[in-house]
């Protein structure tokens, strides 16, 4: 589904990435870790085509399709969704008005009937379950107002109605009280299945519990230092992230190549 | 593509000019100029003292040029043709006797005249250069006892009405273009509403500049009497020519005891192209008067066009208890320049008046909002809030606020707030990130901010707003 | 402005020929050039008119009438045995850090700078022009921050420069002891007029607080116009406390021009208290990135008393920040005028400026003009601003009554708590408590009243 390879990019001339290679198959889920400033919230948003990251090297294939020459927007249509660690607000514009327009303007790019806001109403209603949502956020504003678990809830209901084919969760667990994050995990677990694949970007080991990974790749000064099954992230839970920074720095481990 | 660019894009839909013969006179102004167009208006003497009072006295006054933050080249009033109407029958048994080239032009602005495609629940005043062409729905509504009509009419079957409303709310010498209209102006619409009736239908008046040489100066009055309500829309379009024309129009509303006028404006005469060539000087004045207790004038306009705009709806709230709001959207781009606000004067007791103005400048425009509201010693318990937000696109533009507070009682509460902002990379990436392009993107976040006003707006023309604005809601505006 | 009034008032003019004439064998040429010029500028502006939209709220018709030239040169009457009474106008913390000026001369009798590090100075403008320690820097920045050629009132002040003070805080040197510098009328002359000038310079990463009082001893009609001009280099912070509790038939018209640093830091407080007719023209301007300040202010007025502000506050660089809060108290008759500009010019991108006037008209004869002023020509900004005119919130007056509080004294609570958001921010306790005093003093007499 995904393939990135030896990806290089950076913002105002500053290299983050530097060298990445990954591959993700429908019906994974992989969780990319690391410590601050490894990446790994870049990766996020190369993926999902930030304006103001800037890609110096490699390519990413989505579906077999050159991701990076695609506008964020184009991105989105394709099947891409980013959840956002610090969700943006949209004063004046209704929850409800914002996501029928998003998932119009994927349906017409399917070549499908546009829904009418009665029936998006039904299919709101519908999704809302997932996260617990009651009607009452369809009215008001995007995320204007909203709590950060609140916030976060909205990003994976987002989620529910676009119905991605990659979602790329960039550390939704932050900030989030134990009960939130229960019930964001429990909504990513739901709409996973095996025709999508799910990327999620932690620093921690905690949202792991509730959605559990096949893969995990440890980031380190913006390459994979590391990588292994759902058991490294509790081993870097133990040991925290030092020991691979020292080891990327000086290319002792040598995993990756670039 | 910037956001800028984006708006940049938009085509002026409207700047289409109609090929009719039109009975136009020679270009200037003087005595005999006024005499000339009372003459062709067939109008009582009442009528020419009223208009040459205006004329000797807007000879004493001098334009304001300095308080506005707006600049133009200077006007040349003797090079403006003050009269031009098209040429067709001087009788109109019926709507459909109306020059078929004048009806085309008005449903090719949306605006279908004939009887058999009228708009559905908008009564409709068309008027083209300086005539009205037609009304619609006249029959129907008087039968509730509406009158509505265009203003040459008006003076010919309600002389008592237009004697005693005329000129009360904005006199003669208000202003130097509220003189200069009063002087020259050639027609416009008339609704009188009586005493209990709430107007079953939306009135409206089209306002269409065809002459490149003329200006428009139109008169509207709205008199709603005891316990009556009214809906007025007000819509404009002009072609687009490279010279500038004047468009100097006075619309006075009277509201008695427990009225109540709701009057909405679309202004969308040519701005001009994008280097300032062209475009219409927009000089208007607009005042309402709460005569009565109760009484609510409720202004809303969205302001879109006009290379200049100087345009200031106000309310006297004079009856105790009466309501004034004014609700706003302006929105500037390329070389276009607003000045534009409010005036609210709390004479009654318990008056309460409501400002919401959201100020779009984009491009190299400058967009300035300039409201007073003013308390009189006598106005106890007055109430008035006031927000004005501004938001500049790219970084050539500006944005002013300019509110002017003046409180002469202690019972009284005034709060004004205003702020800035803009548009920002993160909101188009959060909006984009879910599949919205980034022309749309940009029209859900204006629409976002201009919410309130639109809220304010009939059904209709909240439709045609957020269509002007680059939306592509579809009516889920609200 | 208007030139009429003054065309035929030619006292100004003798005044100024006689200090021309003074000065003339001792004094710096530059000076009595920048004299000539302003006199010549102020016989061209003359006193602004209300036709000017800047003074449309404020008419200083009697001041241009009033003969107010006399007085320039009176000798303090109180010489010797008044000598207690005005110093006691001066405050503990300042018994070593202060300069005394008694209708406009500096009284070195009852000035000491005793308490201030060696290397600051505070001296006579006049001594200060004289000496060539100080002369360079003073002609580089005499004039140079407060504009005459606009202003009529400034013109005047700037061609009568002679007495006032210098203030010069060197590089790194940071002053814990506030100065004070304490202008006293004293009635000695009828219609008598002074010029205070204040030139404050703040070098590079220095730090000091300047309070400037002007009190009387009189209730007798006299002017005030002075000019104060700040100037504070990179990385420079003063606190500046402008109190104003003239005489209530007096006349303070003032000029405040602070020019801010790079990475300056200036933090104003202004009370205004006195006078039958005050107006405060302050002007704020960030030419360099970084700077942070806070202009702010309470004016307390009754009876007949006007007092007018007029605020510039000018974002000219990126990433600076401005605060203002001006609030007014308005009793018996008294009109309030605030008029407060922010410019946010083409290069001040992410600026932040915030500004609030909030006005409580105490009684029903009282009338507020506000005109808060917003002109932005910078897209990435943050500015807002708010203005209200009220009376005190009937829930809160609700809610000390359902605590047993009598109405009367709820209400000269929550006055007292509104005047306290200004006057709280005081570092200087014993210029806090007296204003606080004040305050109260005020609301008791409209308790008894």
């Amino acid at each position: 589904m995904l393939e990135i390879k030896n990806l290089h990019a950076g913002i105002d001339g500053n290299e983050i990435l530097k060298g990445i290679n990954l591959t993700i198959k429908k019906g994974e889920i992989h969780a990319i870790m690391g410590p601050n400033g490894s990446g790994k919230s870049t990766l996020a948003k190369v993926l999902a085509g930030h304006p103001s990251y800037e890609v110096t090297k490699g390519e990413v294939l989505f579906e077999g399709k050159n991701l990076l020459e695609l506008a964020p927007d184009e991105r989105a249509r394709e099947g891409i969704f980013m959840a956002f660690q610090y969700p943006i607000e949209v004063p004046g514009v209704s929850n409800a008005q914002f996501l029928r327009l998003a998932y119009n303007e994927k349906r017409k790019h399917l070549g499908e009937e546009e829904l009418d806001p009665l029936e998006f109403k039904d299919l709101l209603k519908e999704r809302a379950k997932v996260v617990e949502m009651d009607a009452s956020f369809m009215s008001r504003s995007v995320n204007e107002g909203f709590s950060g678990g609140e916030k976060k809830r909205n990003e994976i209901l987002q989620m529910a109605v676009l119905e991605p084919k990659l979602a790329v969760l960039d550390e939704t667990d932050s900030g989030l009280d134990i009960d939130a994050l229960r019930i964001v995990a429990g909504g990513v677990n739901q709409l996973h299945n095996p025709e999508n694949a799910v990327i999620l970007v932690t620093h921690y080991q905690r949202l792991l519990d509730y959605i559990v990974p096949q893969f995990v790749h440890v980031l380190a000064n913006g390459r994979i230092a590391k990588e292994g099954g759902k058991e490294l992230a509790l081993e870097l839970e133990e040991k925290g992230y030092d020991w691979l920074k020292t080891a990327a720095d000086t290319g002792t481990l040598g995993v990756q190549a670039s | 593509m910037s956001t800028v660019e984006i708006l940049s894009k938009q085509e002026y839909k409207y700047g289409f000019v109609t090929d009719i013969e039109s009975d136009v006179i020679p270009r200037g102004l003087t005595e005999d100029t006024i005499r000339l167009i009372a003459a062709k208006k067939n109008e009582p003497d009442w009528m020419l003292e009223f208009r040459l009072k205006a004329y000797r006295h807007w000879l004493t006054m001098t334009e304001p040029t300095h308080w506005p933050n707006i600049s133009y080249p200077k006007i040349d009033y003797q090079d403006v043709i003050y009269y031009s109407a098209p040429k067709q029958k001087a009788v109109k048994a019926s709507l459909d006797e109306v020059d078929p080239e004048l009806l085309k032009t008005f449903e090719k602005l949306g605006i279908p005249l004939t009887e058999q495609k009228q708009l559905a629940g908008v009564a409709v005043d068309a008027i083209f250069d300086s005539v009205s062409v037609a009304t619609t729905y006249k029959e129907k509504l008087k039968k509730h006892g509406v009158i509505f009509c265009s203003f040459t009419e008006a003076i010919k079957d309600y002389p008592d009405l237009i004697k005693k409303y005329l000129g009360s709310v904005v006199p003669t010498n208000d202003n130097f273009f509220a003189a200069l209209n009063s002087a020259v102006f050639s027609d416009g619409s008339f609704c009188f509403i009586p005493k209990g009736v709430r107007c079953p239908m939306e009135l409206s008046t089209y306002f269409r500049i065809n002459n490149s040489e003329s200006g428009q100066f139109e008169r509207t009055l709205i008199v709603a009497e005891e316990g009556a309500y009214v809906s007025y829309l007000e819509g404009c379009t002009a072609p687009k020519f490279d010279k500038n024309q004047l468009h100097a129009a006075v619309v006075e509303l009277v509201a008695l005891d427990d009225a109540q006028i709701k009057y909405s404006t679309v202004q969308n005469w040519y701005a001009g192209d994008e280097n300032g060539v062209g475009g219409i000087y927009n000089f208007v004045t607009k005042r309402g008067k709460c005569a009565g207790k109760n009484s609510k004038i409720s202004w809303t306009q969205v302001e879109t066009g006009s290379a200049i705009t100087w345009k200031y709806p106000s309310c006297i709230l004079q009856g105790d208890n009466s309501i004034g709001e004014f609700y706003s959207v302006a929105l500037t781009n390329h070389a276009q320049q607003a000045d534009t606000g409010t005036k609210m004067i709390h004479l009654g007791k318990n008056t309460r008046s409501t400002i919401i103005s959201k100020g779009i400048a984009a491009g190299k425009s400058n967009n300035s909002y300039r409201g007073l509201v003013k308390v009189m010693p006598k106005a106890e318990n007055a109430r008035n809030y006031t927000q004005c937000d501004s938001m500049l696109i790219g970084s050539n533009c500006g944005a002013n606020t300019f509110p002017y507070i003046e409180v002469m009682n202690n019972s009284s509460n005034v709060e004004h707030e205003a702020s800035t902002s803009k548009i920002s990379e993160e909101q188009l990436f959060y909006l984009q990130q879910r599949g919205i392009s980034q022309e749309d993107a940009v029209s859900l976040i204006i629409n976002g901010f201009c919410k309130d006003v639109f809220l304010q707006l009939p059904m209709e023309f909240a439709v045609e707003a957020t269509r002007l604005l680059g939306m592509k809601l579809e009516g889920s505006v609200g | 402005m208007v030139t009429e009034i003054t065309t035929r008032n030619n006292s100004y003019r003798e005044a100024y020929q006689v200090l021309q004439e003074r000065t003339a064998p001792s004094g710096a040429s530059w000076l009595q050039r920048l004299r000539a010029n302003a006199f010549e500028r102020f016989e061209e502006l003359g006193f602004p008119s209300v036709r000017d939209e800047e003074w449309k709220y404020t008419n200083v018709a009697a001041i241009a009438k009033a003969d107010f030239q006399k007085g320039v040169y009176a000798e303090s009457s109180s010489r010797g045995s008044g000598a207690k009474e005005l110093a006691s106008f001066g405050s503990p913390e300042t018994e070593a850090s202060q300069l005394i000026f008694v209708n406009g001369k500096l009284r070195s009798d009852l000035s000491s700078v005793s308490g201030l590090p060696a290397e600051v100075v505070a001296l006579d403008l006049s001594q200060a022009i004289q000496d060539e320690r100080y002369s360079e820097i003073v002609r580089t920045n005499l004039a140079r921050h407060a504009d005459y050629i606009a202003n009529g009132f400034t013109a005047l002040n700037t061609a009568f420069i002679s007495d006032g003070a210098f203030v010069y805080i060197p590089k790194g040197v940071v002053v814990e002891t506030p100065i004070q510098l304490l202008f006293i009328s004293d009635g000695a002359g009828v219609n008598a007029a002074s010029f205070p000038r204040v030139l404050l310079v703040a070098a590079e990463n220095s730090s000091a607080t300047l309070i400037e009082s002007y009190v009387s001893t009189h209730d007798s009609a006299y002017f005030t116009n002075a000019v104060v001009e700040v100037a504070l280099k990179s990385g420079a912070r003063l606190e500046h406390y402008k109190v104003q509790r003239e005489s209530q038939a007096a006349f303070h018209v003032a000029t405040t021009q602070a020019d801010l640093g790079p990475n300056s830091t200036y933090d104003s407080t202004t009370i205004t208290f006195g006078a039958r007719l005050s107006r405060h023209d302050f002007s704020v301007t960030m030419d360099h990135e970084g700077v942070e300040c806070w202009v702010d202010g309470l004016y307390l007025v009754t009876d007949d008393q006007h007092t007018d502000t007029h605020s510039v506050i000018d974002h000219r660089q990126p990433h600076c920040t401005s605060h203002q809060l001006y609030k007014g108290i308005l009793d018996g008759k008294s009109r309030a005028v605030f008029n407060g500009k922010v410019f946010v010019r083409h290069d001040a991108q992410k600026t932040d400026a915030m500004q609030t006037n909030k006005n409580l008209l105490l009684s029903n004869e009282a009338r507020v003009d506000t005109k808060p002023q917003l002109e932005i020509l910078a897209d990435d900004v943050k500015c807002a601003h708010g203005a209200a005119v009220g009376q005190i919130d009937e829930d809160e007056l609700f809610y000390l009554a359902t605590r047993g509080i009598h109405p009367d004294l709820a209400r000269n609570l929550l006055t007292y708590g509104f005047a306290e958001e200004v006057i709280g921010k005081i570092k200087v306790d014993s210029i806090r408590a007296q204003l606080d005093a004040a305050v109260l003093n005020r609301l008791n007499a409209r308790l008894e009243a």
